[in-house]
């Protein structure tokens, strides 16, 4: 007996070892490896021009990442964005799962209709709502609408205090249908039961969503909150193709500030300094909110 | 008694019309720039900004498929499509392919190194691409693969979600189900691809959608490393069409919808498992 599982110990061993070697090996390579690169090329100055003259200057970057301006403008820019799309996005993801969430005939194609903007990609949406954001009541539909309804024009992307705010507004719009379908999975499971026992009690339908509905989907709640920060921190296509980042850096974001200073500047070893900063907040982020979103029990 | 049924009745149907007409109404705003996307990729350039103060420029009056002909001769979609379809496809299988294999071993097999690797895909699951897309880049270059499709496909293949889902989903399959293959004298590979693979067509078809979702919208990286025309992505095509001389709106909504056809086809047909990966992600945390 003992012999028999010695073979099949060893066996099992080999084989694992070929079954696990290859997605390690590329998860080693192409992931571990270039976070590591990150950290390691942060501490030169490294330029893409000219990569002979790599030199070892110790913290030097990060000094001359916290003495710059601009860098502290992406930081407020990316925080704002995420502090405001977060609790935006998942409001109004949670008010059309509620809209939708009843098992009647038909609900499936309202569900369509909320979950359409997630079928197009996130380059198709800043298009398009680059025209309909178009500050020409002529041109804009957002701003004809506006004018037939008499109020003034919107500069909605050329004036840098509503540039962000339109891209958090339609980025809401775009990413509310993901969020909504894990909330439709969060109503489901709790039981019908506790809502018929407020009935017999009288209770009215306010009441059943702040004390049943509500604490039923705390732990949702808490997922997608994590999932939309960590999503918002990340925000590059949207000012890439809206704003190019302006006007005057107010749609700058951190991604596309290790972008514009690594592949347009080429100071890659900067850029990697900004990069790790990056890389820190978000997994902080991440594991604060797992800290959290973890069952207590 | 009856005139109060009927009240009840009366008071069911009508929260039942408020609940369709509510829907409707907020559905039909909120999908209303797609609405208008659609529109007016259907109409010739100069009536697109013509009526915007009225409901008519939800209505293609002259609605023509000019616009898509224009894309397909202009933008090469063809070529585009084929290469966004080409890419994907091969990080499909090797996803597919290598990940479920690793996930079938940190789920099954006991072996040295079995919690490291396992801690490994679970801390790497955190790191975002945005943060190692220099390196990754340099990488790319002293391989050779910049402009090349394995600098689109390979870094791609290696997935910590998908080791995750498949070692999550082949843990739950009873050990008495591959025993009984051993017994009858089946190794380990052709257990997995005889016993394993053909239970877990769930856990395949969502890593399959989230896979294809992602790639099929993924802007950043192809536009890093494709800067060449012959090989852009769909996404990249979409963005440079925008930013080229004539702008013809017309023709590039109709870029748009086309875009995002492949998109309203894999959720006609897949939307069980896109749904189910959506929720599951969110039930596991």
């Amino acid at each position: 007996m003992v012999k028999v599982n010695n073979v099949k110990n060893r066996n099992e061993s080999t084989s694992a070892a070929v079954l696990v070697t290859p997605s390690v090996f590329l998860l080693i390579a192409f992931l571990l490896v270039p976070m590591i690169y990150t950290v390691y090329f942060s501490v030169f100055r490294y330029q893409i021009m000219r990569p002979q003259d790599m030199t070892f200057i110790n913290i030097e970057n990060y000094i001359k990442l916290f003495q710059d301006k601009d860098f502290w403008q992406a930081f407020k820019n990316t925080i704002y964005f995420t502090v405001v799309v977060v609790p935006v996005q998942t409001a109004l993801a949670l008010g059309l799962a509620l809209l939708v969430a009843a098992k009647t005939r038909g609900v499936a194609f309202f569900r369509t209709m909320y979950f359409a903007p997630q079928l197009t990609s996130m380059v198709v949406i800043s298009i398009l709502w680059t025209i309909l954001y178009n500050s020409n009541p002529s041109t804009g539909l957002i701003n004809s609408l506006l004018k037939s309804l008499g109020m003034e024009s919107i500069n909605f992307l050329s004036n840098k205090k509503t540039a962000m705010n339109s891209i958090i507004f339609m980025s809401a719009w775009q990413g509310a249908g993901y969020q909504m379908m894990i909330f439709i999975a969060g109503l489901q499971a709790i039981p019908s039961s506790q809502y018929e026992a407020a009935s017999v009690d009288g209770a009215t339908a306010f009441q059943k969503l702040v004390y049943i509905t509500l604490p039923g989907l705390k732990s949702t709640i808490k997922y997608v909150v994590m999932i939309t920060m960590i999503q918002a921190m990340k925000l590059f296509t949207q000012p890439y193709v809206m704003t190019k980042g302006g006007p005057q850096n107010s749609t700058k974001t951190l991604v596309y500030y290790i972008y514009t200073e690594g592949f347009q500047e080429g100071n890659f070893g900067y850029a990697c300094s900004a990069a790790a900063v990056f890389f820190i907040i978000v997994v902080t982020m991440s594991l604060v909110m797992k800290r959290l979103t973890m069952p207590k029990d | 008694m009856s005139s109060r049924t009927s009240s009840i009745e009366r008071q069911k149907i009508i929260s039942k019309f408020l609940f369709y007409l509510g829907n409707l109404i907020i559905g039909i705003i909120f999908v209303s720039p797609l609405l208008w996307m659609v529109s007016a990729s259907l109409k010739p350039e100069a009536e697109i900004f013509a009526n915007m103060n009225s409901i008519r420029t939800f209505i293609p009056t002259h609605a023509s498929i000019n616009n898509y002909i224009e894309v397909f001769t202009r933008l090469n979609i063809l070529n585009v499509l084929k290469n966004t379809f080409c890419y994907i496809a091969l990080i499909l299988v090797g996803d597919l392919f290598l990940n479920s294999l690793c996930g079938y071993a940190l789920a099954k097999f006991d072996f040295k190194g079995k919690g490291l690797i396992l801690n490994l895909v679970i801390a790497l699951m955190v790191l975002p691409m945005e943060a190692i897309m220099l390196p990754l880049y340099i990488e790319m270059s002293q391989l050779g693969w910049v402009n090349t499709l394995q600098a689109l496909v390979i870094p791609f293949i290696p997935k910590c979600f998908s080791i995750y889902m498949f070692r999550q989903f082949f843990s739950d399959i009873p050990d008495e189900l591959i025993e009984a293959a051993y017994i009858d004298g089946s190794g380990h590979i052709r257990t997995f691809f005889s016993i394993v693979v053909p239970i877990s067509k769930t856990v395949y078809a969502t890593v399959f959608i989230l896979d294809f979702v992602a790639h099929w919208n993924d802007f950043m990286w192809p536009f890093l490393v494709m800067t060449g025309e012959e090989k852009r992505t769909i996404q990249l095509a979409v963005q440079v069409f925008f930013g080229t001389q004539p702008v013809h709106y017309s023709a590039i909504m109709a870029a748009l919808v086309i875009s995002a056809v492949p998109m309203i086809l894999m959720f006609i047909f897949m939307q069980k498992y896109y749904v189910e990966g959506i929720a599951s992600s969110g039930i596991k945390g």
